[in-house]
């Protein structure tokens, strides 16, 4: 037991109604926290606050009392004995009759109902005396928003426990409670009171039977429908319109006992010009027929199928049916009209499945005898009735379409009576007769080709869709098969022969008919239904197909054909790919195998023996094809995977062997599938193992047992796919087969290559091994490749692959490195990122780093062999040789940076130390002739290549070190560079004083900001702000850097932009400006002109007494830009001249 | 002034739908009739709240330009023979060019052939310099000008 006095304190804070809010609800809880510990009493705290809650001053005593409650809201879950609880009870039932603390004594009461049994509930008769005292004292409707809230709550709190005690208050509550609800318009109160009146029709109208009250209550909730919002935030209540339309369905359809007053008010209001009220209608309709059950509904049947039709003829939008012409659902109008119709659908179908059973088929007859149906349907497949103007037959076409397919689709005794009684009639309007075509389906092409009965067809395939969409979710649904055929079966098992010839004709003569011109909406509109009805002939699922072998058989025929033949109509064309992917779909969702083998050899065994010879069909197409249609199931795609590897193959060995240009043109279209296609398919799906994996061995071995390959210089782009298929394969493998094919690739490697033993030994220097190692001018091309081969297998490598020989296989990469291959390079450097082993990695960085600086700090004397007797030769050697390692140091610099590695530090200074080597020459044109020149352009060069190493080190590669090929990132790397660089180069470019060097560094500097985030730079922009002005006015002039200058402006356009950049680069505007103006004339980048613009756009958000004075200058400089060669640049020009026009007056001078 | 509109209750046209250029990152795009045609488009009327593209006042074929001379004409069609507006609609146009386009243009505004009741003073106050200059001068006509210009800010 505590002292009283120490929490006291607590209560005359939350009493004190000046003191702020948190000291109050801190006061609550440290009271709350004392009784649930059992330091405190309730008994104890409640005698303690005696004079709070009887006080005659109004205040204190509500602040008291509301205390009191807030402490027992934060005691839910303590155990409390009933006498406590009874006597809390009491007093605040009590005090429910005191208005000025009626809040306290509702928070309280609510405290007490929310109580759980297991740690002391409400007892029933104290709920009762609740209750009644809540219907004796408390006004509702007079009360504030708030406090009708809570109202709501306890009275939904006392239905929801206490349902036996409300019930003995009889009619009593009931009306009390809708005296309460009425007129209710609060959003937030509305939710609380549809569901209090849910609950109350449950209490009274479903257990007791009261049906008297049905007709009031009704009436409290009718009065909402349908809930129209003129509040556009909803975020304003916290209560969407959506939320309290659902909420009031709830309450509408709680009890049968609504029927009689709900279903009359829901179809008057489903003839409303209302969209709104329209959908709502039927939303609620659909819940009603659900939940009332069908014999009190069946009175409605006539009229709610009467409301229907009228819904489903007038609104169905066009865009349903005219699919060639489908406009972009857009605008509100268009929204609802499509939304009513889906309701309307929806609702339909809930109402044939409810009145329709075997026993009874009413409804089913009344729509199919209904007058306008048959009318509609007499009209619309009479021949000739549609052209491309004619939008209102295509609209009754399509509102009876969904009729009869929704009737079709409810169940399968619907099904037979709606094809029994159409079915015939719309093969009679086609012009299918069965005797003629058991004889010969051809004669039936020349009826078609006449005149097609569009009508007719369109409603055959709807009928054929509902039927087997109504197959695959009866046979998810259920296990009963016997039941499935029906007469609608043996209609379509008889028919389909013919219907598949009638499709076929009708896809074979649009060609002559568009020709001829005029209805080409139409005759399209014949192909997207023809190739719908094949298709949906095709999809029935599986073994309960009523379609024979043969059909199916044809209808793929009939695809592959258009497939392979009629490749320029590519409408038709991707139609029928569209059609064949879904039908392979199909197949594989019901696991069908006989189906599966027909699939396989008509289309896929077609396509791949495509791939092998020469067609007529254009290879991108084929590829297309067989991706699409590969890629839709997992056992279509082992047989695509091996004939396109096998035509990878051959034409690999022919493009490289043979020289054949065709086949190296084909392979680069292959393995752009492969790669971008295929195998990514392979690697989501994860069902097919090592995909890939099998090629690349298959190269490597063909690459070891044939000599002689060539290859001419335009291959290079397909050397360049050959690398990033193999990087992909090899990064999809798992460790061990990884670990195979580098096993393989090196060993061939070094067969082939035929290197001496020596060169690679770990002891000799690498300049030895530099030199024993011929070049490649010297090697067959064959080397060239299996080198790159083997570079990219290594990039793509897992980290926990274990590698053979590191060390040789570093100094393989390096040595190659070092003549320029930058796969090499690549490799190297993903080998750094990667190596798991400290100590070995310790060693490696050692030794390449030794390598690397051995070579750059330009001891020539070290290499008798290379310097011979041509002085110039051997400089250009050199200096070729320093560039190579500067770009092999700066992707193994990028390498350890990546991985966060501290040496990092030393190889940028490196590659400052290259860049500042070329401090002291100064060009000059009386050197032009000497020999020496050569040498310094070569220094220039080396510094230059140093210069751009800034650029490798920090962009971002798509061929190596990303997540894809397994690199270790860590976050921020980028920054932590930038910020460790930019003293070292701040204080470079200070103490330089050759211009040729510090337009170097100015390089340099430019690639380390530019790809950096903004708030870094601002965050230094003391230091960045002058050098990236500097370096904007020192690298203009030269072409080259004309990308570095975009990047820069880019970064400047960030500061322009930035709140805290802008603060910063305020000081500078006018030379920024002046900087800007210049760049409005950049002869060769259209970039730089239109980002100069813009930027300077953006200073007129600058303070105007900083920026004024320089207006006229701008608009001077402005006027030149609207001369500009470049539209765009034109368009930003004027733009950015009213901006700066505008901003002194409304009136524009110049 | 309290008389009513002139034209109480005009004809509203589509707009057209803006057509996206191709970009060709090399060649130059020389000023051609859709350029000015897509800067005046968007001008409001004086008298109601639709532009004058929408009103029909404007079309792209009624444009021409002329590189080589660096000329642009512009032809428009005022809604009714009687418009005073004609004079209003012709000195925005005129002002929305000189914004927009480089001063060595020269530019001619006139009202289509039988199109207006008084086209030869219409047409010889659009093109005199010194009426134009004038007109600007004033503020009421100007403040015309600049709302009417407002609304094709972009």
């Amino acid at each position: 037991m505590v002292n009283a006095a120490s929490w006291v304190s607590h209560i005359e804070a939350f009493v004190d109604i000046s003191r702020p809010a948190e000291q109050q609800k801190a006061g609550v809880n440290t009271v709350a926290g004392l009784v649930k510990n059992d330091f405190l009493t309730l008994e104890a705290l409640v005698k303690e606050m005696e004079l709070y809650l009887t006080t005659t001053d109004d205040t204190i005593r509500a602040r008291g009392i509301l205390y009191l409650a807030e402490v027992l809201i934060c005691l839910l879950s303590k155990a409390l004995d009933s006498f406590t609880i009874s006597s809390l009870a009491g007093f605040f039932s009590s005090r429910l009759a005191d208005w000025r603390s009626l809040r306290g004594a509702l928070i309280g009461c609510l405290a007490l109902l929310r109580r759980k049994s297991n740690v002391g509930m409400l007892a029933d008769n104290d709920a009762r005396t609740l209750a009644q005292s809540m219907l004796d004292n408390v006004q509702v409707q007079l009360l504030a928003m708030h406090d009708r809230k809570l109202c709501f709550e306890v009275f939904q709190c006392l239905l929801d426990a206490h349902s036996d005690s409300i019930a003995s208050l009889g009619d009593d509550f009931v009306y009390g409670l809708i005296q309460a609800v009425d007129q209710e318009k609060d959003p937030r109160c509305l939710v609380l009171t549809f569901h209090l009146v849910q609950s109350l029709v449950k209490l009274f109208l479903s257990q007791l039977g009261s049906e008297h009250v049905a007709q009031d209550l009704f009436e409290v909730l009718s009065c909402y429908f349908p809930v129209y919002f003129t509040h556009k935030i909803a975020d304003d209540f916290e209560v969407k319109r959506e939320d309290l339309s659902d909420a009031l369905m709830d309450a509408f359809c709680s009890t049968p006992y609504f029927e009689p007053f709900a279903i009359p008010l829901l179809l008057d209001k489903l003839s409303s010009s209302l969209p709104l009220a329209k959908i709502d209608s039927l939303k609620y309709l659909n819940k009603c027929l659900l939940n009332f059950g069908t014999e009190r509904m069946l009175q409605h049947a006539q009229n709610i199928w009467f409301a229907l039709k009228d819904v489903i003829l007038n609104h169905l939008p066009q865009a349903e049916i005219l699919s060639s012409s489908v406009s972009v659902l857009g605008g509100d109008i268009k929204y609802h009209e499509h939304k009513i119709a889906t309701e309307a659908l929806i609702c339909l179908k809930t109402t044939i499945l409810q009145f329709t059973c075997p026993n009874n088929v009413d409804f089913l007859t009344l729509i199919i005898d209904d007058n306008v149906v048959e009318r509609s349907f007499c009209s619309v497949t009479m021949e000739g009735s549609y052209s491309d103007n004619d939008d209102k037959n295509y609209l009754k076409l399509s509102a009876l379409g969904s009729i009869l397919s929704v009737a079709a689709n409810s169940s399968i005794f619907c099904c037979n009576r709606v094809f029994q009684d159409f079915f015939p009639r719309l093969m009679v309007a086609l012009g299918i007769d069965l005797r003629t075509s058991k004889h010969s389906a051809d004669a039936y092409v020349e009826i078609v080709s006449q005149k097609f009965n569009y009508g007719a067809l369109y409603l055959s395939v709807e009928l054929l869709a509902s039927s087997r969409d109504l197959i695959a979710t009866v046979l998810e649904s259920s296990n009963s098969k016997d039941s499935l055929r029906g007469s609608w079966w043996h209609l379509i098992q008889e028919f389909s022969g013919p219907l598949t010839s009638a499709f076929k004709s009708a896809l074979m003569i649009p060609n002559k008919i568009t020709a001829e011109g005029g209805n080409s909406n139409y005759m399209q509109e014949i192909i997207i239904c023809s190739v719908k009805g094949l298709e949906v002939l095709a999809t029935y699922a599986g073994e309960h197909t009523p379609v024979p072998r043969k059909s199916f058989e044809d209808i793929l025929e009939v695809f592959i054909l258009i497939i392979i033949s009629r490749y320029e109509d590519s409408f038709l064309w991707k139609l029928s790919l569209k059609s064949l992917v879904l039908i392979g779909s199909c197949i594989a969702r019901f696991k069908d195998s006989n189906m599966q083998m027909i699939y396989n050899e008509i289309v896929v065994r077609r396509l791949v023996r495509l791939l092998h010879k020469d067609s007529i069909l254009p290879l991108d197409l084929i590829l297309e094809a067989i991706s699409e249609i590969g890629t839709c199931t997992l056992d279509l795609i082992s047989p695509v995977i091996q004939g396109l590897e096998e035509a990878m193959l051959s034409s690999f060995l022919q493009a490289c062997v043979d020289e054949s240009f065709k086949s190296s043109q084909d392979l680069v279209l292959f393995l752009d599938c492969y790669c971008t296609k295929i195998l990514p398919w392979c690697h989501t799906s994860g069902s097919i193992e090592q995909p890939g994996m099998h090629f690349v061995i298959n190269i490597l071995e063909q690459m070891e047992d044939n000599i002689a390959f060539k290859m001419k210089p335009e291959m290079q782009d397909l050397l360049d796919k050959m690398m990033m298929t193999m990087k992909l394969v090899v990064r999809g493998c798992a460790e061990n087969n990884q670990y195979i094919i580098l096993e393989k690739a090196y060993n061939i490697m070094l067969a082939s290559a035929n290197l001496p033993s020596n060169a690679l030994l770990v002891s000799s220097s690498i300049l030895e091994g530099f030199q024993l190692i011929p070049d490649f001018c010297e090697l067959s091309c064959k080397n060239k490749m299996l080198l790159y081969f083997l570079a990219s297998i290594v990039t793509a490598l897992h980290q926990q692959t274990p590698l053979t020989n590191v060390a040789r296989l570093l100094k393989l990469l390096l040595v190659f490195t070092l003549k320029g291959h930058l796969p090499a390079a690549q490799a190297l450097a993903s080998v750094a990122n990667k190596l798991p082993n400290a100590v070995i990695l310790e060693e490696t960085i050692e030794l390449i780093l030794d390598s690397f600086s051995s070579v750059l700090s330009n001891n020539h004397q070290n290499e008798p062999h290379m310097l011979n007797s041509n002085d110039g030769a051997s400089m250009h050697f050199c200096s070729n040789l320093q560039i190579n390692a500067v770009i092999g140091i700066a992707w193994f610099g990028k390498a350890l940076l990546m991985r966060g590695h501290g040496r990092v530090k030393d190889i940028s200074m490196v590659i400052l130390k290259c860049l500042l080597s070329n401090k002291n020459i100064v060009p000059s044109s009386s050197h032009r002739q000497s020999g020496n020149f050569i040498g310094e352009d070569m220094h220039y060069l080396v510094a230059r290549s140093a210069a751009d190493a800034f650029h490798l080190l920090l962009s971002d590669s798509d061929v190596c070190l990303n997540k894809n090929f397994h690199a270790i990132i860590r976050p921020l790397y980028k920054q932590r560079f930038f910020s460790s660089m930019l003293p070292v180069l701040h204080s470079a470019i200070k103490e330089c004083n050759s211009p040729r060097t510090k337009a170097l560094l100015y390089r340099a500097f430019g690639h380390t900001i530019s790809g950096m985030p903004l708030t870094v730079l601002v965050a230094d922009a003391k230091k960045v702000l002058p050098l990236l002005l500097d370096s904007l006015s020192v690298l203009d002039s030269d072409i080259l850097n004309k990308d570095l200058i975009y990047s820069l402006l880019l970064v400047l356009s960030g500061f322009l932009i930035d709140e805290k950049g802008k603060e910063d680069i305020i000081g500078y505007v006018h030379i920024v400006i002046d900087h800007l103006i210049k760049f409005l004339s950049y002869p060769h980048m259209m970039l730089v002109r239109e980002t100069a613009i813009q930027c300077l756009t953006a200073i007129t958000a600058f303070p105007y007494t900083r920026i004024y004075p320089l207006r006229t200058q701008v608009l001077g400089a402005l006027a030149g830009a609207f001369d500009d060669k470049k539209r765009i640049v034109r368009q930003e020009a004027v733009k950015c001249c009213h901006a700066w026009a505008s901003m002194a007056s409304r009136s524009i001078r110049f | 002034m309290t008389q009513g509109l002139i034209n109480a209750n005009p004809v509203v046209h589509a707009k057209k739908e803006r057509i996206a250029r191709a970009e060709d990152t090399h060649a130059a795009d020389a000023v051609d009739s859709l350029d000015v045609f897509d800067s005046v488009r968007d001008i409001r009327d004086p008298e109601h709240p639709y532009s004058l593209e929408q009103l029909s006042v404007l079309s792209e074929e009624s444009i021409t330009v002329d590189k080589k001379l660096g000329r642009i004409q512009i032809t428009f069609t005022p809604t009714v023979q009687h418009c005073s507006m004609a004079t209003v609609i012709g000195l925005c146009l005129r002002v929305k060019l000189l914004q927009s386009f480089p001063l060595h243009f020269k530019v001619d505004i006139n009202v289509s052939p039988g199109s207006h009741a008084d086209e030869e003073s219409v047409n010889k106050q659009l093109n005199d310099k010194e009426r134009v200059a004038a007109a600007l001068e004033n503020p009421s006509l100007r403040q015309l000008v600049d709302e009417c210009l407002c609304s094709s800010e972009l």
